[in-house]
């Protein structure tokens, strides 16, 4: 069905390893360290597998997309590395009960570790993956994907673990019932599973899918490298490209963290320095960076991105590489328009995440590049 | 009172006699095959020029980069059985995966991957598979692999199949020494088990040079108790050492810095290290070496240890400057500590980074005649590639297009230029022994780490304090100014599905030691 060769490119260990920057960034602190991902993929690449990437544009309307991703903590995907062929056990196994031929493979969640995932099962069944995915960036709960925000049920869906074992959610009531009992299951798999949900199709996603996804991470990642490489400023650089902004820069003086549902929730407390000298700020964290304070004033709000640096390298922290005394930048990117409908916020947005007293408020971009 | 400080580099060996704040004297001298006798020369004549009474030495410091260059080189690292436990996970990405290939080769490859390991709630991931625990020692057997690693997933909080793989392999390999992860590092699979495989490839050669150490000490006739600076700054005892000789990593590179920071009174600055086979840069805050944000890499190699940002190329004053064709290279290979018989200046026929300088009239050691034969391109080349070296090594840790000084210390540092792209670079008085004098102020630490369990009223801050007020008691103890105590790493993470509110807490204090200022 997807014979046109137009658009297509095919990724390189070069745009891995700009993938890997870019994709650490997006995560805003969660999503899992991209390393361990980049690695498989090199891996795959080195084993001969072809990994293809497709324009969203060019989707057909009627082709079956299959959108998955790693389901679990990041730190269990740091240590209980996988087993390798997950993703693809999930896609046979979908096919298998619907009694249908996928398609393309898209992504989830382009933040983190689950921009790789759909690229090795993709590889390994050898399905392209399309230029797109569910958040444009990292969110904690798979109902906060636009996908299923603009009406995409994804049952049935298929999780697997390294065991081999294959769990099938025929049929949930909601996405949150869905969301629900996949983070029972995950947790009885050992904490970091994949997801394969059921397709969508190509009219939806055309519509429904943050676009780019995969081209915009690479170039993010670029942009940090070029910067690097003549001795510009990386957070500045990274500002440039995502049309984003420096809100902060301080010591972390304070980290606050707990259990809470599964998922660790908490408060960094950052003391700032140079211009920001005598101002405290405060994020608060649930896996991803939620809320930017600045000495008690709330200024920028998920889903815009809050992206937290190392001050000096520009590199990507993520919540759990938090500690005592680092020297950070705190940078605010907006999110894609996709994300700030009435009907986004309602699951993404503050109120999404328990903080059901504060109102989105978009953050101010100061329109130097026009809209966001 | 005086403290000795002693540096032990892949060339030189250089050792300061200080008191309080004041460097009495400096000496190099050549770093020896036995260690011994390079340390014993090294120490004997700075003791001498400061013309000191030996018995009243209360402390020896020693850093030593040893066990790096052996890792950067490839060299003394020996073939270690890399064994995960781990199966059916981890399978897509064997151990050593992510190692440039040469060393993967120097320590033999030998990964072995069998079923076992911990889920992240301490249930067994798969039950250990003792049988093939007895197939890879049978293979150990047969390929004679000399040390063992053994990593198993989630190890960190459950050591107990490490331990069980360890008892089986010894039944069929007695005597081999067996590295298990959780002894080495925190959780992140493969930055542990790197550390663990890099570590047992090391055991041999730390045993013999903490030896080597010792029966210098004992020889000059100094009884005090000497130590091992560590990755942080910080001392640990020798026989820690012998075992961990990946604590020691970055401990070169941390007493420089800190070193060249107490020479020149400079808070902010690059710090550019040329010892005899490599070069190392990092940046100092606030007079402190940079901390690393996130992995560390060590001769290519990713970890994830708390270490000084540093980076480091094999350039340095015994470099092995090679021609084929119209193509010069400079190092990484160097001849070491056998420089002052294989470098041309110095009568040998090797040409090295030394011999470059020195015919181009940049340095003045050895004989100049012996270099004066040399193509002038091929000077030009050579000058060209090591300048390029450097600048690029530097560029890519300047953090900021701020003119910050350049900080060159080090015995090698006669191959660094002036001026180095538009920074100015210094030598402080005592540059070349700046490692050492580094290592005579370095501090005493107290460590805590342990699960606390909040209940009965007891909160996260009490619990907090609590370990803040022990690490700061054991400091103390181990010889630490109380005033000077400053905690450096504070961290509390809350552990799942453990009764009680587990939560885990970490700090480590660290302050001068007593006498500084005597």
């Amino acid at each position: 069905m997807l014979d046109r060769q137009d658009g297509r490119w095919r990724l390189d260990e070069a745009m891995v390893d700009a993938l890997e920057i870019g994709s650490g960034i997006l995560g805003t602190g969660g999503g899992g360290n991209p390393y361990i991902g980049k690695l498989r993929v090199r891996q795959a690449l080195r084993d001969g597998h072809v990994m293809e990437i497709i324009p969203l544009e060019s989707v057909p309307d009627e082709a079956r997309i299959v959108a998955m991703g790693g389901i679990g903590a990041p730190l269990v995907s740091h240590e209980r590395i996988k087993e390798g062929r997950e993703g693809l056990r999930c896609v046979r196994a979908l096919e298998e009960r619907l009694g249908i031929k996928v398609d393309a493979i898209a992504c989830e969640e382009i933040g983190g570790q689950n921009s790789m995932e759909p690229l090795i099962a993709a590889a390994m069944a050898g399905l392209p993956v399309v230029d797109c995915d569910g958040m444009g960036r990292a969110f904690p709960e798979m109902q906060m994907t636009t996908y299923a925000i603009y009406g995409h049920r994804s049952t049935p869906s298929v999780m697997c673990d390294p065991h081999g074992n294959v769990v099938i959610f025929d049929h949930a009531i909601s996405e949150l019932w869905h969301e629900r009992m996949a983070r029972a299951c995950v947790v009885s798999q050992g904490g970091a599973s994949t997801l394969a949900s059921a397709p969508m199709s190509g009219e939806f996603i055309k519509r429904y899918a943050i676009p780019h996804s995969y081209s915009k991470a690479i170039s993010l990642g670029n942009a940090v490298l070029d910067a690097r490489r003549e001795h510009r400023d990386p957070v500045e650089a990274i500002c440039e490209s995502e049309n984003g902004e420096v809100v902060f820069r301080g010591k972390i003086v304070d980290l606050k963290r707990h259990l809470a549902g599964g998922f660790v929730r908490g408060e960094a407390i950052i003391q700032g320095f140079d211009t920001y000298d005598g101002d405290q700020a405060s994020i608060h964290i649930q896996n991803e960076f939620l809320i930017f304070s600045r000495n008690g004033e709330i200024e920028v709000i998920v889903p815009d991105l809050i992206v937290v640096l190392d001050a000096d390298s520009g590199e990507a922290i993520s919540t759990e590489m938090l500690r005592y005394g680092q020297r950070v930048a705190v940078l605010a990117l907006p999110c894609h328009p996709l994300l700030r409908s009435p009907e986004a916020l309602d699951v993404v947005g503050p109120k999404g995440f328990g903080f059901g007293d504060i109102a989105f408020k978009p953050m101010d971009t100061n329109d130097k590049k026009g809209a966001a | 009172m005086y403290r000795l400080g002693i540096d032990v580099g892949g060339t030189n060996t250089d050792a300061v006699i200080m008191q309080g704040r004041n460097v009495l004297s400096g000496v190099k001298a050549s770093t020896t095959e036995d260690v011994t006798s390079g340390v014993r020369e090294a120490m004997e004549a700075a003791i001498s020029k400061a013309d000191i009474d030996r018995s009243k030495i209360t402390t020896v410091m020693i850093g030593t980069t040893h066990f790096t260059n052996a890792v950067i080189e490839r060299r003394h690292v020996n073939p270690v059985a890399a064994i995960r436990l781990g199966l059916p996970a981890t399978a897509c990405l064997p151990p050593m995966v992510d190692w440039p290939d040469d060393l993967r080769e120097a320590v033999g490859g030998h990964g072995y991957l069998v079923r076992g390991g911990y889920e992240f709630d301490g249930r067994e991931l798969a039950a250990l598979d003792l049988e093939e625990i007895d197939r890879i020692a049978d293979d150990i057997n047969a390929k004679r692999i000399g040390a063992v690693a053994i990593t198993s997933v989630f190890g960190p909080i459950n050591a107990q199949m490490e331990e069980e793989a360890r008892k089986r392999l010894l039944t069929k390999c007695p005597d081999i020494p067996v590295v298990l992860s959780s002894e080495i590092g925190r959780i992140g699979l493969l930055e542990r088990e790197s550390a663990a495989v890099m570590n047992a490839s090391l055991l041999q050669l730390s045993a013999r040079t903490v030896e080597a150490f010792a029966d210098a000490l004992k020889s000059a006739g100094l009884h005090c108790p000497f130590f091992i600076t560590q990755n942080d700054g910080t001392l640990m005892g020798a026989e820690t050492v012998k075992r961990f000789p990946v604590l020691t990593f970055a401990s070169g590179p941390t007493n420089s810095m800190r070193g060249a920071a107490f020479l020149t009174g400079v808070r902010d600055g690059i710090v550019v290290d040329i010892g005899g086979t490599t070069t190392d840069i990092g940046s100092l805050q606030h007079g402190f070496p940079r901390q690393a944000a996130t992995v560390v890499d060590i001769g290519g190699v990713r970890t994830n240890f708390r270490m000084p940002d540093v980076f480091s190329i094999g350039l340095g004053g015994g470099s092995l400057v090679r021609q084929s064709g119209d193509q010069v290279t400079v190092g990484p290979q160097s001849v070491g500590y056998r420089i002052t018989r294989e470098a041309r200046v110095f009568g040998g026929d090797t040409l090295t980074t030394t011999d470059i300088a020195v015919a181009r009239g940049e340095a003045e050691v050895g004989d100049r005649a012996r270099v004066a034969d040399l193509d002038p391109a091929l000077l030009e080349a050579a000058r060209a590639e090591m300048t390029s070296m450097l600048e690029r090594a530097i560029e890519r840790t300047r953090l900021s297009p701020d003119p910050v000084p350049v900080i060159a210390v080090g015995g090698g540092s006669i191959l660094m230029p002036e001026q180095i792209g538009d920074l100015k670079v210094m030598r402080p008085e005592n540059f070349a022994v700046a490692n050492a004098v580094g290592a005579a102020i370095a501090q005493i630490s107290g460590e805590v780490d342990r699960i606390f369990s909040l209940e009965k009223g007891l909160t996260r801050e009490i619990c907090l304090k609590q370990a803040e007020d022990e690490a700061r008691e054991k400091a103390i103890r181990s010889g630490a100014v109380a005033e000077t105590i400053e905690t450096i790493e504070r961290e509390d993470v809350p552990l799942a599905y453990l009764p009680g509110n587990a939560t885990r807490i970490h700090v480590k204090v660290v302050g001068e030691m007593g006498g500084h200022d005597a």
